[in-house]
């Protein structure tokens, strides 16, 4: 019920994505996406793969570009003008697979670049607030090693502090522990966690269902390139509606 | 009870660390391991050995007997009397000629010796990055001091040339923040108003007799103008090299179309046709009664000809960077050129140094092939105008091995170089 009521609190919007359709040449990935968040909602997005979840999100920021309806973030119509797009992925903070941390420069490094030079703050203003954020992540000791020389788990974290230090309003996860031991998805977890707790808005692509159920305010399907069913995370799990939906959900969840 | 299954077992104690058996350390090990681990291998090495040797022994006393100080190879030929030696004579009596050509006037050595040895304080920022960064500054006013330095005449010529720099380096700066091809246009607009004000005002107000004794290229020569030509090809090849790598990526079709027909037409012509190309027709492309420098025309050739290759080798570098990288780069909002300079090229050119160095070393090499198209440089000194003269006819081992002698001192510096960048860089492995 608490649940519910912060719900209500969650009026403002913060991305609306309406009739959005993408093809890859004549291959229709996303067919007819409708979205609303909120400021603040955390949602996690499932699927078999090749559903599309991933593209979804990567169109949020950008990184796909979608041939028909709009996407609109924190009021930014994103089009093909190179400042709307620039301006939308300074606030939108984004975690990979893969990590995808740059290999040549310490983790310090990783986590100053953008603040200085797509924010133009000073040097040392950056430093301190990449060491705050790294501190929250729990690595502080390692940030002068380079990634080669960290876990994945580790990695991941520092990926999480390096997109928080260009103070995002909103992060998107693509599948974040995808690639992770079993022993490091908890440590990532609990980052996410405690991000979510000091309510970020966030859209995980994820197959972590714990996850899911801990902390998503709502929990969408997807399949073939279609939202199939999306519903708060009990309701999800316990009543699936569209046997799609079912089959998957007892396929991940039966062992 | 554990004891009752036969395979149970937990350990109590932590087993110590023990030194390996003695056959098993030291020089004994090494030379059972590589030198006669097997029949076949023992054979190999002997045979190795022996031919090592031979080749010592041959080559000894052709060093060791030879002769220094005569004037011409028919006294060698006394002094040695049919025994086995070089005449390296021929070395310390055309020292110079070898090093700067032969008609470099004799007391104006010191100003290539100055422009030598200020490369080394230009090019030390740029190769260790640990120094002081404001140190590029010399190295940006370097290539200016240097020509005034080895062709001299008038101050005003590079004077003028490095203000044409400066006010197009001050129009970029000041026009960047709001389009960067504007302020590239602008920069290169005013670059040529300060060039062609500064070739008047020169005209005017040159004085007579200058500083410097005015030296034309055609005066230049030997290893110095091997070394000039490779210093400034490699130097200019390089960044050309990274923009026609660029340009080969770029989504613009006319950019890409531009950047692929250079490349594959550059790389398919041989070099030797480019340098006959700048030698005589290369003044057609130029503006009518415009006098082009040859050794201008043969750099901007041998430019050309080394940066479609470092393109290529650059383009190599870029493929292989996973895609996670640019969309990396991407999400955290940075523009296409910082995503370029800060994020990609760095990696790229890391992969790609031993690609670049292949092609610097080579182009160096290469620039001997201008003795074909009669500059006098150390090997068209070494074919002209010494192996000509009676004196040293026939003078060929020594020459020869001089001049591979001063290459492989250069090359082999430069991949000892690059080895060690190599080691410096590599921070994605531990």
């Amino acid at each position: 019920m608490a649940e519910a009521a912060q719900m209500k609190i969650l009026d403002k919007v913060a991305i609306t994505i309406e009739g959005m359709n993408k093809w890859y040449g004549t291959f229709h990935v996303l067919r007819d996406i409708n979205l609303t968040v909120y400021r603040g909602e955390r949602i996690v997005i499932c699927g078999p793969s090749g559903s599309g979840k991933s593209t979804l999100i990567r169109c949020i920021n950008a990184l796909e570009e979608h041939q028909k309806g709009r996407i609109t973030v924190d009021g930014t119509l994103l089009s093909s003008d190179l400042k709307n797009i620039d301006k939308i992925r300074s606030e939108v903070g984004m975690c990979f697979q893969h990590f995808n941390l740059f290999p040549h420069l310490t983790i310090l490094e990783n986590c100053t670049l953008a603040p200085i030079w797509v924010r133009k703050i000073p040097k040392k203003e950056a430093e301190e607030t990449a060491m705050h954020f790294l501190e929250k992540v729990k690595i502080p000791d390692q940030a002068n090693k380079y990634p080669g020389q960290l876990s994945g788990g580790q990695q991941q974290r520092v990926a999480i502090a390096r997109s928080l230090c260009m103070r995002p309003r909103i992060m998107l996860f693509d599948e974040p522990t995808s690639a992770l031991d079993p022993e490091m998805i908890k440590e990532v977890l609990d980052t996410m966690i405690e991000l979510a707790e000091e309510g970020m808005t966030m859209l995980c692509v994820t197959h972590e269902m714990g996850f899911a159920r801990q902390v998503a305010h709502r929990v969408i399907f997807m399949d073939v390139g279609q939202i199939v069913e999306q519903n708060e995370p009990e309701a999800f799990f316990n009543t699936p509606q569209n046997p799609r939906t079912q089959l998957f959900l007892s396929q991940i969840l039966g062992h | 009870m554990p004891s009752d299954i036969p395979f149970a077992f937990v350990r109590k104690e932590q087993l110590p660390q023990l030194p390996p058996p003695a056959r098993e350390q030291g020089a004994v090990k090494w030379i059972r391991e590589n030198l006669f681990s097997g029949p076949v291998n023992s054979l190999l090495t002997v045979l190795s050995v022996m031919a090592i040797y031979y080749l010592v022994m041959a080559v000894w006393p052709w060093l060791f007997n030879g002769i220094w100080h005569t004037q011409s190879l028919r006294e060698c030929q006394d002094i040695l009397q049919g025994r086995t030696g070089a005449c390296f004579s021929v070395l310390t009596q055309r020292w110079y000629q070898l090093l700067y050509g032969f008609s470099y006037p004799g007391d104006q050595y010191w100003r290539p010796n100055l422009a030598f040895l200020l490369l080394g304080a230009a090019a030390a920022p740029v190769m260790f990055t640990e120094l002081p960064r404001k140190m590029l500054l010399f190295t940006a006013v370097y290539p200016f001091i240097a020509f005034y330095l080895i062709w001299g005449g008038t101050i005003w010529s590079p004077i003028f040339a490095l203000s044409g720099f400066v006010a197009g380096y001050f129009v970029y700066a000041r026009f960047v923040a709001q389009s960067f091809a504007g302020a590239v246009g602008g920069a290169i607009l005013a670059a040529i108003v300060v060039w062609t004000l500064g070739g008047y005002i020169t005209n005017v107000i040159a004085p007579v007799e200058p500083v410097l004794q005015a030296i034309p290229s055609r005066d230049l020569g030997g290893f110095m103008l091997n070394f000039m030509l490779g210093v400034t090809c490699v130097s200019l090849a390089l960044p050309l090299g990274i923009v026609l790598a660029l340009g080969r990526q770029s989504t613009l079709p006319f950019i890409k179309l531009i950047c692929v027909v250079f490349i594959e037409f550059i790389r398919g012509v041989p070099l030797i046709t480019l340098l006959f190309v700048a030698n005589v027709m290369l003044s057609y492309f130029f503006p009518p009664n415009s006098t082009v420098d040859l050794f201008l025309r043969v750099v901007i050739m041998i430019t050309m000809f080394a940066a479609a290759y470092i393109a290529e080798v650059i383009r190599g570098g870029l493929a292989a960077l996973p895609r996670g990288q640019y969309e990396a780069a991407d999400s955290l909002g940075l523009d296409y050129p910082q995503a370029m300079r800060l994020i990609i090229l760095p990696q790229a050119l890391k992969i790609s140094i031993p690609g670049i160095v292949n092609v610097a070393v080579g182009l160096f090499k290469d620039t001997t092939l201008v003795s074909v198209i009669s500059m006098f440089d150390l090997v068209g000194m070494i074919r002209g105008p010494i192996l000509a003269q009676q004196e040293w006819n026939g003078v060929y081992w020594e020459l020869f091995l001089f001049a591979s002698v001063l290459f492989f001192i250069v090359c082999y510096s430069i991949s000892q170089y690059s080895q060690w960048l190599e080691r410096k860089l590599a921070t994605d492995r531990q």
